[in-house]
């Protein structure tokens, strides 16, 4: 167990190494630099300006200085937002994804294995085709489609809900942004748990369970959740980094301060060590998550070994 | 069957069943409602009275496990039922599911043939008993924990308290099978139906769980309903005998009178095919369906060339990466195996599971990576052959496999599964005598030649295992390895397979090695038989030598276990059972890897590895034999 953990540790950091590399050698390549504006700056402020931020360093030696803030913690300063550091934006913006995030997750884990099971018991039902088609249109409509088409009904032309910002931080203005995010993994995650509950269910064991008189209700609950939960596990690695980047689509669009619009204001000024810092800090939480996953799934299925 | 129908139902009837009728719709996408039915069971009418057992046999397809299972209502949703089951005074066929799962686990429970997939891996051994006891008797969960531990001693589990918190996986099959019989006992059910509760076991586990459920039957007065296809195991254990043939019953009656009186051809038939280990003379295998086909069995060994030398072998696999304060650990299947095989002969080789049959099989054919020993093929030598040239030496050693569907390609006809190694080991030859010669070869083993352009899935488990023979054969190869070739087909059809095997070998003078865990049938095919144990020989010797005076303790013990389809000889055997498993190969014993079980083990045998020694005619590794 402690070996395992300290075995991905380092993994983890040629991981991060090329991550960073990557996305350093990404934003360098395209058009453009922090301080171009309208207006074209005098040329000897510029000078200073770079010389000011190193950009006037080969790219090696910048490289290396990131890699060197990176390892005290130090994601440096914001080109853009002057009087910031990287670290202090996403101090700022991420408590607000992350809420984000997070009741989208729930909402998604919540109600797509609800639905998956039931659309399992009542296999080639008319719940079941209902849901599955349901779920089909879910994964087919991107949520930069759907998240305007739920404004205009809902905010438009019901106004039941505020069609964007924060407001006084109530769940209200949450609804909309939560539900446009958790969408396509609802759908997802209930197709898996369909698959998965489908095939447990035809298993001997659950045969076994039936034939000691455990009613219904017990027999999914007790014996075939657990097995049947193994395929939605492995999927939340990747449904993390579906949240993520679809968190960076949404904020945008309900005008949510979270770290995905910051993000995108970011990657659009060309504001070199925020857009480094996010990519940085999610992939941390992505790999972080990552493991998290792996012992939840040794906790589900006790043959596995670490 | 007149008799039959002039018994009157007793009324003393633990469970009787009536006119019991189980049918499927056919492919319902494709028909129209009620087109077309397929019937699993057909009318069927017997009864069990307390405290006895009751056999149910057939092979498969019969319906067998179908009439149990739509007796407790564990039928697929789509069965359609008819007649009646009445169970102390109610129908269980009319019962609703929450009635039904009052009785189900409670008064009449059930056990499965695989206890590798019966038990839930995912819950503790603990959980999965408690939730029984909490169900019905509605006691605590600390309550249901102490029973279960005392069921556990009841049933002879070691450390019954230890148990509890592991997991299915953690435990041997005959050790998750005892404990599926204690689940199933926690109630004291009146009625245990166990579906081939042995089918999946080694033969020794398999007469320790036969053993345990007739004790524990005298003690607890339960009846059993044992669903089986072995004659053996209904031989030894049950009072009367229910024989089913496509879902309809062919006879039902005491052991004896179906076993010595049977008013019933197919009976007799069945019967005639299983291989027995108590017969004298060996011969040909009766088939169902078709009369005594001539004599011709294999008689003592040929004396033709040596074809296989196997000297010194030693497989070994790599079991886990090394850790910090842990060497590499090796797991070895095989070691220092030797063996010479001639022209014409056929070598069985028996063992329990994981004793390196398999192994051996691989290590000879050089599909794993043989650590020591040599391996000879026709006096050239495999171990030093480069790739190419082994691999056009794969022509002349072919194998056989256990699974026959699973080991052909689902998508591929039959004509390119068998020209298959046509096109490896003869690219040049022409599509139209590549399929001249599958036509022949197909014919040989009793197929058509319409049947090639035809996929794996629209053949029976006998055909196919048909068709996997004449793929190891196209080739003209010289020796075949068998895999366990028939333990996954029902009697009459092993009975065929062998046969054809035999016929086969004496046509093309082909050298055999048959791999099996049924020392009935290795008995019927071999000419010299070897008993592997943890991966080392234990035994060789010519067939009738080691049958009739067998030397090892453990050849005794596997002799012994095997259930002889004959009520009065199998119920005055004397005994010697084996206790407990076969060690984990990662942890061999000291010594002789058997002295853990062995009856005459001592100081000497947990000091000192016994090698083999001449004894008469056999060859046995033993210090005491």
């Amino acid at each position: 167990m402690l070996s395992f953990a300290f075995r991905r540790f380092l993994s983890a950091i040629p991981t991060l190494l090329i991550l960073i590399a990557l996305a350093f050698a990404l934003i360098r390549v395209a058009p453009g630099g922090p301080f171009d504006t309208e207006k074209q700056l005098p040329p000897e402020i510029e000078a200073r300006l770079n010389e000011a931020y190193h950009l006037d360093e080969p790219l090696y030696q910048q490289f290396g200085r990131y890699l060197l803030g990176l390892a005290q913690g130090d994601f440096g300063p914001s080109f853009q937002y002057k009087d910031f550091t990287v670290t202090e934006l996403i101090a700022a913006g991420f408590p607000v994804s992350l809420k984000l995030g997070g009741l989208a997750m729930l909402l998604a884990l919540l109600a797509g294995i609800s639905i998956g099971t039931l659309a399992a018991l009542r296999q080639n039902s008319q719940t079941d085709h209902v849901a599955m088609a349901a779920a089909m249109t879910g994964i087919s409509i991107p949520n930069f489609v759907l998240a305007p088409l739920l404004v205009l009904l809902f905010a438009v032309t019901l106004r039941w809900l505020p069609a964007g910002g924060l407001g006084d931080g109530g769940i209200a203005n949450l609804v909309l942004p939560v539900i446009s995010l958790a969408l396509p993994q609802i759908a997802y995650i209930s197709r898996l748990t369909r698959g998965s509950m489908i095939e447990v269910l035809r298993s001997d064991f659950i045969r076994t369970a039936r034939a000691q008189g455990l009613p219904g209700r017990e027999v999914i609950l007790g014996h075939a959740l657990k097995p049947a939960m193994l395929p939605i596990v492995s999927y939340l690695g990747p449904a993390t980094a579906g949240i993520i980047t679809g968190s960076v689509v949404i904020e945008q669009i309900f005008g949510v301060p979270g770290l995905g619009r910051y993000f995108v204001q970011g990657a659009l000024n060309r504001d070199y060590t925020l857009v480094m810092g996010v990519v940085v800090f999610y992939g941390v939480l992505i790999i972080v998550f990552n493991f998290l996953v792996d012992l939840a799934y040794r906790w589900l299925d006790p043959r596995v070994k670490l | 069957m007149a008799a039959q129908a002039a018994r009157r139902p007793n009324d003393d009837a633990l469970l009787r069943v009536e006119g019991l009728s189980v049918s499927y719709p056919g492919d319902h996408h494709f028909s129209s409602p009620g087109a077309q039915m397929i019937h699993a069971v057909r009318d069927l009418s017997f009864e069990i009275m307390a405290g006895e057992t009751l056999g149910i046999v057939g092979e498969s397809g019969s319906g067998k496990t179908q009439s149990a299972l739509s007796v407790i209502g564990l039928l697929p949703e789509t069965a359609r039922r008819k007649g009646s089951a009445i169970f102390s005074g109610r129908d269980l066929l009319l019962l609703n599911e929450a009635k039904l799962n009052e009785i189900r686990g409670s008064a009449i429970s059930m056990i499965f043939q695989d206890p590798m997939t019966s038990l839930n891996p995912h819950l503790t051994i603990g959980r999965q008993m408690a939730r029984v006891l909490e169900r019905h008797q509605g006691v605590s969960r600390q309550a249901a924990l102490h029973a279960a531990a005392q069921m556990l001693d009841a049933v002879r589990v070691p450390d019954a308290a230890e148990r509890l918190r592991q997991y299915p996986h953690e435990m041997s099959g005959g050790m998750r099978q005892r404990i599926m019989i204690a689940t199933a006992l926690l109630c004291k059910p009146q009625l245990l139906i166990a579906d081939e509760p042995t089918t999946a076991l080694d033969v020794t586990v398999q007469a320790q769980i036969l053993t345990l459920m007739y004790e524990l039957q005298q003690e607890l007065g339960t009846a059993i309903l044992l669903i089986t296809h072995d004659m053996g195991v209904v031989a030894g254990s049950c009072n009367r005998v229910l024989v089913m043939r496509d879902g309809k019953m062919r006879e039902c009656g005491s052991i004896n009178k179906v076993f010595y009186e049977s008013q019933d051809s197919y009976t007799r038939e069945l019967l005639a095919a299983v291989p027995r280990l108590d017969e004298v003379q060996t011969r040909r295998l009766a088939v169902v369906g078709n009369a005594p086909a001539k004599g011709g069995a294999p008689d003592s060994r040929p004396s033709g060339d040596t074809m296989l030398m196997v000297a010194n072998l030693d497989v070994r696999f790599d079991a886990g990466r090394p850790g910090v304060f842990k060497p590499k650990q090796y797991l070895q299947a095989v070691a220092d195996v030797s063996f010479e095989l001639k022209r014409g002969e056929t070598l069985g080789i028996v063992g329990e599971s994981g004793c390196g049959k398999s192994s051996l099989a691989r290590g000879v054919l050089q599909l794993v990576d043989v650590h020591a020993g040599r391996v000879a093929l026709l006096g050239e030598e495999l171990g030093t052959l480069d790739r190419r040239r082994l691999k056009q030496k794969r022509r002349q050693m072919q194998v056989i496999f256990q699974d026959p569907l699973a080991s052909l390609d689902p998508r591929m006809t039959v004509a390119d599964i068998v020209s298959e190694p046509l096109h490896t080991f003869f690219p040049s030859m022409s599509r139209t005598r590549q399929l001249v010669k599958v036509k022949a070869i197909l014919e040989r083993v009793g197929l058509k030649a319409e049947h090639m352009n035809r996929y794996p899935h629209e053949f029976s488990g006998g055909q196919c295992q048909r068709i996997g023979i004449a793929r190891a054969l196209i080739a003209e190869p010289e020796l075949i390895i068998c895999d366990e070739p028939v333990s996954a087909l029902d009697v009459s059809v092993q009975a065929q397979i062998v046969n054809l095997l035999m016929d086969l070998q004496q046509e093309m003078g082909l050298a055999l090695i048959f791999i099996a865990h049924d020392l009935a049938v290795v008995k019927h095919i071999s000419h010299r038989v070897m008993v592997m144990y943890l991966g080392r020989i234990a035994e060789v010797a010519e067939r009738s030598d080691l049958y009739e005076s067998p030397r090892h303790p453990y050849t005794q013990a596997l002799i012994s276990a095997v259930p002889i389809p004959d009520p009065k000889i199998e119920r005055n055997r004397d005994r010697t059972l084996l206790q407990g498993d076969v060690p984990s190969p990662l942890e061999p014993p000291s010594g002789c890897a058997f002295r853990t079980r062995c009856p005459l083990a001592d100081y000497r045998c947990a000091a000192e590895m016994p090698g083999l020694r001449t004894l008469g005619n056999s060859l046995v590794a033993c210090h005491h034999a």
